[in-house]
């Protein structure tokens, strides 16, 4: 273990990555993981801190100075149980959280020097056990015996929100049936995030472990058609837990943006990932191959939809973004990578209008060039117009990632249901308890578009509340 | 876990296509109006169908589809005690019925199919429905005799004269909009230039007029915009908003428009099918 008072620090490990010319064009993962003596020689960094604060930092509370700990005595089975006793989906979270905000912006080392690498090292534990010792190792404890049979509890959507709820629980020995509207379950993990972020195996591996706890998957139930949180109720469950997303994607409302060759990035995505477009005819589903195209927006969907589009064979991206890279919601580390790839940065741009062909396709965009103003209520500068100054952008195709809504199906079909002024379900945000007495909700539909680890969070915290209530 | 093929009835050879499914949790919701979403297989596409009747008790929902492409064609391969591997439903708002007067139903080629079901749902609510069905000819009409059995008021027309009214169903619905004292609503089902054409037969009468749209969809549970139309000025979502409107405020052309988007590989794709499809069967 690096001692606290040696002069000098090593750098953190790099993460083996496949080179950005050679990923630009293929569907395999960007980072390759740490191997083992890599993982070793980065968990040697941590200085095992009296009082960690890497832990405050973590939504789920994940005992990091353990786990490592555990990693530095090559105890890889120690150190995966302890990640697992707070968070269901590690190898998930190894790779698509943004760590630099959450624990490792915590960790003492950062201050000045670069924090341990934790993310690398959650993923590292979690790929090696699983490769090693596969699921048997999650089942054979005796906590997943059906200790309450006669208490069930069902969950709607099968994001990572209800699949901790479904992990909690099941491993306390209480029966989870879990209903997705989708052929697929796994949420945005499956239809939005790529597949050379975060491998469909990945998550196929955590559902599967789920399963093997007894947690029952119905794909094809539409909570709020198929079935209504009433119906669920007269079949016998104890409590619900809502976690359905807020997947209805938000478009711009300029004029021209129904033309053909203009997608929502969860279309986009949706097609790709969980329709496998990029296999296309070998596959069904078609997705629209543009040859030059433009990205709206610059969080985390936004750098995918562009990163798939260069993987599908586009000779040009470019991310059109009204403030400056500084202010980019997308994590640092994804903006790096699309830029390597070859994304363009178009910066300080607004879109004004969609120009058409004859036969309504796409052939151009107008955009608005704007300069940074005062500071908004979300503290970021605000992009102000200069007047007169436009231009024309060629492409053929334009990708909307501007943000989501709350889905109203389900929340139509149950108008008991109370939700905040944003038209998002209001829940206690102690127990994820709703207006509905026994019915939770958490992750996106709670608090708008946000992330794995805070969706993940609210699970636990509902999971915990419904064990209390029925254990 | 399948969905099985309890009934399949090819309606016309090689065209259209009758099949009852089991899927009991559908059929229990099920509601005229209604759609479902469904994969044939691991490496299908999702495709929107209209739920074109529905038995709580059997626990089946009947679909009736036209042969268009990779994915209808593929269907026809299918066999009675088959499956398809998702179905998923019911999706979309249902129609409103309610007791409100005299109700036309148009329908047009497999829309008839959805139409009998609104009809029906119309009848049982106590409203006086007169239904017009049409086709070419004579030998691709769909469920008259189902349709006959609840509407004694069925009216046909085909485009060769073969049965009922030599035409297009527009030409019945004028007359009878022209001698009829009071319509309360004219729901039509069909292609997209027919709908259209009723719209604007309707719109002198100031008649309400429902249009179900066909705009191409992925989820069905409004999660991507692909099913986007123009009603009324505004961006509306055909699987959670829809999929039936008021006809007389949709952009029909951009819905023409927006409905061949992926034209080029619908055709590589069916182009694949079929060679794949002869060198199986020989
Ligand atoms: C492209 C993309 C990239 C992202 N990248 C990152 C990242 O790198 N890091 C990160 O932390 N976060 C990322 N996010 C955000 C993160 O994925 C979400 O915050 C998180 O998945 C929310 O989880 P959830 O459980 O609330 O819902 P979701 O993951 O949205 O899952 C909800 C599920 O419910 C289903 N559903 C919806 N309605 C119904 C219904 N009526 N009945 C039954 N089922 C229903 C949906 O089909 C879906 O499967 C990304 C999001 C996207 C779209
Ligand atoms: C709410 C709704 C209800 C429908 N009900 C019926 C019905 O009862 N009977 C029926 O025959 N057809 C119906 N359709 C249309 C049907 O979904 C398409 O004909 C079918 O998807 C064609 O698939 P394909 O692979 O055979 O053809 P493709 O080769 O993929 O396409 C042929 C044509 O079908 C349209 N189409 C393709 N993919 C889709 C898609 N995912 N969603 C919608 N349209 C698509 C295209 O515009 C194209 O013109 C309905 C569509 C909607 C939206
Ligand atoms: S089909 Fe995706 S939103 Fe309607």
């Amino acid at each position: 273990m690096a001692d606290k008072k040696s002069k000098k620090v090593r750098g953190r490990t790099p993460m083996p990555h496949q080179e950005a010319a050679e990923r630009a064009h293929n569907f395999g993962e960007v980072a390759l993981g740490y191997s083992r003596e890599q993982a070793l020689i980065e968990a040697e960094r941590c200085l095992q801190c009296k009082k960690p604060l890497c832990r405050e930092g973590c939504p789920v509370n994940i005992d990091i100075k353990g786990f490592i700990g555990a990693l530095v005595d090559d105890d890889l089975h120690g150190a995966y149980d302890i990640i697992r006793k707070t968070n269901s989906l590690p190898a998930v979270c190894g790779r698509v959280c943004p760590q630099e905000n959450q624990c490792e912006g915590m960790c003492v080392l950062g201050k000045k020097h670069e924090p341990v690498a934790i993310g690398r090292l959650e993923r590292y534990v979690a790929d090696a056990f699983m490769a090693e010792s596969a699921c048997e190792e999650v089942t054979d404890l005796d906590t997943c015996a059906l200790t309450r049979a006669d208490r069930k509890v069902a969950c709607i959507g099968s994001g990572p929100a209800s699949l901790t709820v479904a992990g909690y629980l099941a491993g306390r020995g209480l029966k989870v049936d879990v209903y997705e509207a989708l052929h697929e379950p796994g949420g945005v993990l499956i239809y939005g995030i790529p597949e050379f972020r975060l491998p469909k195996t990945v998550v196929a591996r955590e559902i599967d472990g789920l399963k093997k706890l007894g947690v029952t998957f119905h794909t094809n139930w539409v909570g709020g058609r198929t079935i209504t949180i009433q119906d669920l109720f007269e079949q016998g469950y104890d409590a619900v837990f809502v976690g359905v997303g807020a997947g209805l994607p938000r478009f711009l409302g300029v004029p021209g943006e129904n033309l053909v060759g203009v997608f929502s990035a969860n279309e986009y995505l949706t097609r790709v990932n969980l329709g496998r477009a990029y296999d296309f005819p070998n596959h069904d589903t078609p997705a629209y191959r543009g040859r030059h195209v433009v990205v709206l927006g610059a969080g985390n969907v936004a750098m995918d939809a562009a990163r798939t589009a260069l993987r599908m064979d586009a000779k040009s991206v470019t991310i059109v973004y009204r403030r400056t890279e500084e202010e980019m919601p997308a994590r640092k580390e994804e903006i790096t990578h699309a830029v390597e790839e070859g994304v363009r940065l178009s910066c300080l741009c607004g879109p004004v209008l969609f120009h058409g062909d004859n036969q309504g396709r796409l052939k151009a965009m107008t955009v608005q060039k704007m300069r940074l103003g005062e500071p908004d209520d979300s503290g970021r500068c605000a992009p102000v117009c200069i007047e007169g100054e436009t231009e024309q952008l060629k492409c053929d195709m334009a990708i909307i990632a501007v943000g989501t809504r709350p889905n109203p199906i389900l929340l139509e079909a149950t108008p008991e249901l109370e939700l905040t002024r944003w038209g998002y379900i209001a829940a206690d945000p102690e127990t994820c308890e709703t207006s509905i007495p026994n019915v939770f909700a958490g992750g996106d539909i709670v608090t708008g578009a946000a992330t794995v680890i805070s969706a993940m969070g609210a699970g636990r915290r509902a999971a915990a509340e419904i064990a209390k209530r029925l254990l | 876990m399948g969905y099985k093929i309890v009934k399949k009835a090819e309606l016309i050879p090689g065209q259209t296509t009758m099949m009852v499914i089991e899927a009991p949790q559908v059929a229990k919701k099920a509601k005229p109006g209604n759609f479902v979403m469904l994969r044939v297989s691991e490496t299908g596409e999702r495709i929107p169908l209209t739920i074109a009747d529905c038995d709580r008790e059997a626990g089946t929902v009947t679909i009736v589809y036209l042969v268009v492409g990779k994915t209808t064609a593929e269907m026809n391969t299918l066999k009675e005690g088959g499956e398809f591997l998702d179905v998923c439903g019911p999706l979309g708002r249902p129609t409103h019925i309610e007791k409100s007067g005299t109700v036309v139903c148009v329908g047009g080629g497999t829309g008839i199919a959805a139409m009998h079901h609104i009809a029906k749902g119309h009848v049982e609510a106590g409203n006086r429905v007169i239904a017009i069905v049409g086709a070419r000819s004579k030998n691709l009409l769909l469920f008259c005799s189902e349709l006959s059995s609840f509407c004694p008021e069925l009216r046909i027309a085909t485009d060769d004269g073969s049965e009922g009214h030599k035409g297009f169903v527009t030409e019945v619905l004028q007359e009878i909009l022209e001698t009829e004292d009071e319509i309360a609503e004219v729901v039509a089902i069909g292609p997209v230039p027919m709908m259209e054409a009723v719209c604007r037969v309707t719109l002198p009468f100031k008649v309400k007029t429902t249009v179900s749209l066909n705009s191409i969809m992925v989820d069905g549970i409004g999660m991507c915009g692909a099913c986007r139309c123009t009603v009324g000025g505004k961006t509306l979502f055909a699987c959670v908003d829809g999929p039936e409107f008021d006809g007389h405020k949709v952009d029909f052309a951009e819905l023409r428009t927006r409905l061949w988007q992926f034209r080029e590989q619908e055709e590589e794709s069916m182009e694949k099918f079929s060679q794949e499809c002869q060198c199986h069967g020989r």
